[in-house]
């Protein structure tokens, strides 16, 4: 297989892609990208509230990564089972979260019923669930039983974006894509 | 009495309990992966502090980020707040935020709409 360097650069650069990442998800790993991206932002002259709404989305998504990375075997063998891929774009009016993952067939649905359930809601609903989830929802070492996702929703006021795509009879892959608009627009 | 005093790192706030001032303070950054792990010394001592509480406790909650791992974790940490209030012995929380920050605000009417313990909106600049 070639590897066509400067289509990866291209299609990164009409992107306009800050920052990416694939391979294994690590805790200081998420501690570097999370300093890069504060210091981007603080290069971009970002204005301070959109500066927190990236940084907690950011947040949000890579630990999500960071705890589901072991739910899935890897799809082809010798592949490192916690490896993943982010990417982080800026576009003219707003930041670009997107993150890939392996998922076993058989939690896609459970996965596609909460992301659905979560964008079928409005800012109030958004109020009412995370308070809900937060006071009688059951917090695992893996994190607040889907706060994150709820929380994502509320802080960017956008849809989470997804889709699955198969890979074999076992895995697909999952993307989520998060919109941050920026706070001038 | 015990202190329970910590610094804070990137992702983990500065604590500082002071049992004997009846003073409890979070400030900083809260976003650990793991976050029990993190809040459990301070639930424990709570849970030590109740058994024989000051008749005022402060807990004064400055986050300039917070993941929502950590959320669960500071509704717990106010829980237990509560069932000391509830006991006799009285607790203010404040809960800080810049004054640009909305999430800020809004997370901390959350758990004010959750517990029933004085709670105080404290505005800072930013």
């Amino acid at each position: 297989m070639s590897l066509d360097l400067f289509d990866f650069y291209d299609k990164m650069e009409r992107n306009n892609i800050l920052l990416s990442f694939k391979g294994d998800i690590t805790s200081d790993l998420l501690t570097s990208v999370l300093q890069i991206m504060e210091s981007k932002m603080d290069n971009l002259q970002e204005d301070n509230k959109t500066k927190k709404k990236v940084y907690n989305v950011l947040v949000e998504c890579l630990q999500n990564l960071y705890h589901h990375m072991d739910d899935a075997p890897p799809a082809a063998e010798g592949e490192p089972s916690r490896s993943a891929i982010f990417m982080i774009g800026r576009l003219s009016n707003a930041y670009n979260v997107i993150t890939g993952n392996y998922i076993l067939n058989e939690n896609i649905s459970g996965l596609k019923q909460r992301l659905d359930e979560v964008n079928a809601l409005d800012k109030e609903g958004l109020k009412e669930y995370y308070k809900q989830i937060l006071n009688n929802g059951e917090m695992s070492l893996k994190g607040g039983g889907g706060l994150g996702m709820v929380d994502i929703a509320r802080k960017t006021g956008q849809k989470l974006g997804y889709s699955f795509q198969p890979i074999n009879d076992k895995v697909s892959f999952f993307s989520l894509n998060i919109k941050v608009t920026l706070n001038s627009n | 009495m015990e202190k329970y005093n910590i610094e804070g790192t990137p992702k983990t706030p500065a604590v500082n309990f002071d049992l004997a001032a009846g003073l409890l303070e979070i400030r900083g950054r809260s976003i650990p992966e793991n976050s029990i792990e993190f809040y459990k010394p301070v639930t424990d001592l709570l849970d030590k502090y109740g058994a024989s509480p000051k008749a005022n406790t402060t807990v004064n909650v400055q986050l300039e980020y917070f993941n929502t791992s950590s959320s669960k974790c500071i509704l717990d940490i106010f829980k237990k707040l509560e069932t000391i209030h509830k006991g006799g012995s009285s607790i203010a929380i404040n809960w800080y935020y810049e004054e640009d920050d909305e999430d800020m605000l809004e997370a901390g009417e959350d758990y004010q709409a959750i517990i029933s313990v004085p709670f105080k909106m404290v505005q800072v600049a930013e």
